[in-house]
């Protein structure tokens, strides 16, 4: 009985929330028919709870909230060598990216660090226009209570001209600014 | 002459100066105009689209509209900013009503009418590495290079669809005219781990370990990269990961254009290339002692078999080498001077002392047809003097 799955009826709304995030990602979840591909050439699926293959079968079988919370979603570094290779067309990728947005906006988050990073690396584009690696770093480190992580490696950055404490300012930050605030309005839609 | 809207991104000039650096250099070897976009912004790269799909297609589309003005195509080095902006192309081409919404997001107009290119595309497809290997005047001689595509310049193949997404050519192709030796490997387009080495070095670290052992175990002495991301990882995160994994690689990382330029006869500082974390100048000194000692061997034996061939030389085509050498001098002392004597310094006050001596130019000219061995210590013989002129 190890490994058999429990079974329970599909409910509607976990159906719907499967539809919405294969139009997000623009693929079909009932094209895979299970050869594993997609986890044999993963790079990270070592470190993955649910492996790619194993994720797509929870949608197939409609276990959308176990999905969302698998910790594999974060591991998922966007290589895209499983939607490369898939015989049957699955953007798997893509879909990854659409549970991680899923589980952003229903503050599922199993990886905080992942998520913190992104949050601080948009934080800095959002304010200054292009990516702020000094305040990326604070930021990330302030949030996940790692403070000295990578300390050592910021003298010898800066020694390389590869890391300035200020940030860089485009003329039109605020244009930025607006293009954050205007696709979360219609971003939803 | 090929002209870009040149979109450097935010790596270029930091945590990958040299790949910005070579960049530059790269282009004014190989004659390709780069025209900055105006005012450019981040394309949002990996936590962009981790986050919000209609902001990560936005941002680009920004740069886009901004290059359509410009009527250019986009040349984007970086891997990350190249696949985020061909994949805003994408989405505008491809649906009115996505192309509607990124238009209003941005509020400027974009209708998907330019193209963004990979430095790999541009160099191998338009340049061409027959153009490049013209340019080289100091070939890579013997340098072992893992050619290291990453993933976002291969993947998705819809998007990208410039090279093989499993054993791609491009990069071998250039490195190869820059005369190094591309070595075959099978992680060439294995994932480094991008953000997660950051963000989750217990994942992150293994992956980097995974793509220098198998570079090394297939008998690469360096590794040569296109993507920003890839290359920071590789180079400033080597130390740890031999740390980790109780291992030594010492692999210097390379970017594809600092190649070029070194290739082309910059300096390693003119090409960034002293910029890196793991020692690049005491392995690019042995490649240059490798390069030294191939071209002896090559004249060497050039000379004997010339030797064997010919055993009385025809005078009269004796005199016509030695005037065809004497107008190289006249036309180009530099680049006469850099074939007797290696060091560049050194080769430039020879060029003082043949432009203003016209005996003693004759005399070389003799000397090199002749005897290249002689002419080379009459070289020395030259600059020791005229050095010692100047210093009394």
């Amino acid at each position: 009985m190890g490994n058999a799955v429990t079974l329970i009826p599909a409910r509607e709304q976990d159906r719907q929330l499967i539809s919405k995030v294969e139009k997000e990602a623009g693929t079909s979840i009932n094209l895979c028919y299970q050869c594993g591909k997609c986890t044999a050439g993963c790079p990270a699926a070592f470190a993955m709870d649910y492996p790619p293959r194993q994720i797509i079968r929870l949608l197939q079988l409609n276990l959308v909230d176990q999905a969302l919370e698998a910790g594999s979603i974060w591991i998922c570094a966007s290589c895209e060598t499983c939607s490369a290779r898939c015989p049957r067309g699955v953007d798997i990728a893509a879909l990854m990216d659409a549970m991680r947005r899923e589980a952003l906006q229903q503050g599922k988050i199993t990886d905080k660090k992942v998520a913190a990073f992104n949050k601080a690396f948009l934080n800095g584009v959002k304010n200054f226009g292009k990516a702020y690696e000094a305040g990326l770093l604070m930021q990330y480190n302030l949030t996940t209570g790692q403070l000295l992580k990578d300390a050592g490696l910021g003298l010898p950055m800066m020694k390389r001209g590869k890391v300035s404490m200020l940030p860089h300012s485009i003329k039109g930050k605020d244009e930025i600014k607006k293009i954050f605030d205007r696709a979360e309005q219609l971003g939803g839609e | 002459m090929k002209e870009f809207a040149y979109y450097p991104g935010c790596s270029l000039d930091s945590s990958a100066i040299e790949y910005g650096m070579s960049m530059e250099r790269t282009a004014d070897i190989l004659g390709i105009k780069l025209v900055e976009l105006e005012d450019w912004s981040c394309c949002g790269a990996t936590s962009g689209h981790n986050t919000d799909h209609l902001l990560s297609l936005a941002l680009p589309a920004r740069n886009l509209a901004i290059a359509e003005k410009m009527g250019l195509n986009v040349l984007a080095p970086c891997a990350a900013c190249y696949s985020r902006h061909r994949a805003a192309e994408h989405a505008i081409r491809s649906s009115k009503s996505m192309g509607d919404k990124i238009r209003e997001v941005i509020d400027m107009d974009v209708q998907g009418t330019v193209e963004t290119l990979s430095i790999l595309d541009v160099l191998a497809n338009d340049i061409g590495p027959d153009q490049i290997s013209q340019k080289v005047t100091k070939p890579l001689t013997g340098m072992k290079a893992a050619c290291y595509y990453g993933c976002l310049l291969v993947r998705p193949v819809e998007i990208t669809g410039f090279d093989d997404p499993e054993d791609p050519q491009s990069m071998d192709k250039i490195v190869k005219a820059t005369g190094a030796t591309p070595i075959d490997w099978s992680y060439k387009t294995e994932c480094c781990g991008a953000a997660l080495v950051t963000s989750r070095p217990d994942v992150g670290n293994r992956m980097l370990y995974n793509v220098l052992r198998n570079a090394q175990e297939s008998g690469a002495d360096c590794i040569v990269t296109a993507c920003p991301l890839c290359g920071l990882n590789l180079d400033m995160r080597q130390a740890a990961v031999e740390k980790e994994f109780k291992t030594k690689f010492n692999l210097p990382v390379f970017y594809v254009t600092e190649l070029i330029a070194l290739a082309c006869g910059d300096t390693p500082k003119q090409a960034g290339s002293d910029r890196h974390f793991v020692d690049t100048l005491k392995y690019l000194s042995q490649i240059e002692v490798n390069r030294v000692r191939a071209a002896s061997e090559k004249a060497e034996q050039k000379a004997e078999a010339t030797e064997s061939e010919t055993e009385a030389p025809d005078p009269e085509a004796t005199q016509k080498k030695i005037d065809a050498m004497l107008k190289g001098w006249q036309k180009n002392p530099a680049k006469m001077a850099a074939r007797l004597i290696e060091d560049e310094e050194r080769a430039a006050v020879l060029v003082e002392v043949m432009t203003g001596d016209k005996k003693k130019m004759t005399r070389l000219a003799e000397l090199m047809v002749t005897d290249a061995d002689k002419a080379v210590k009459a070289a020395e013989a030259f600059i020791t003097a005229e050095l010692k002129k100047k210093q009394a």
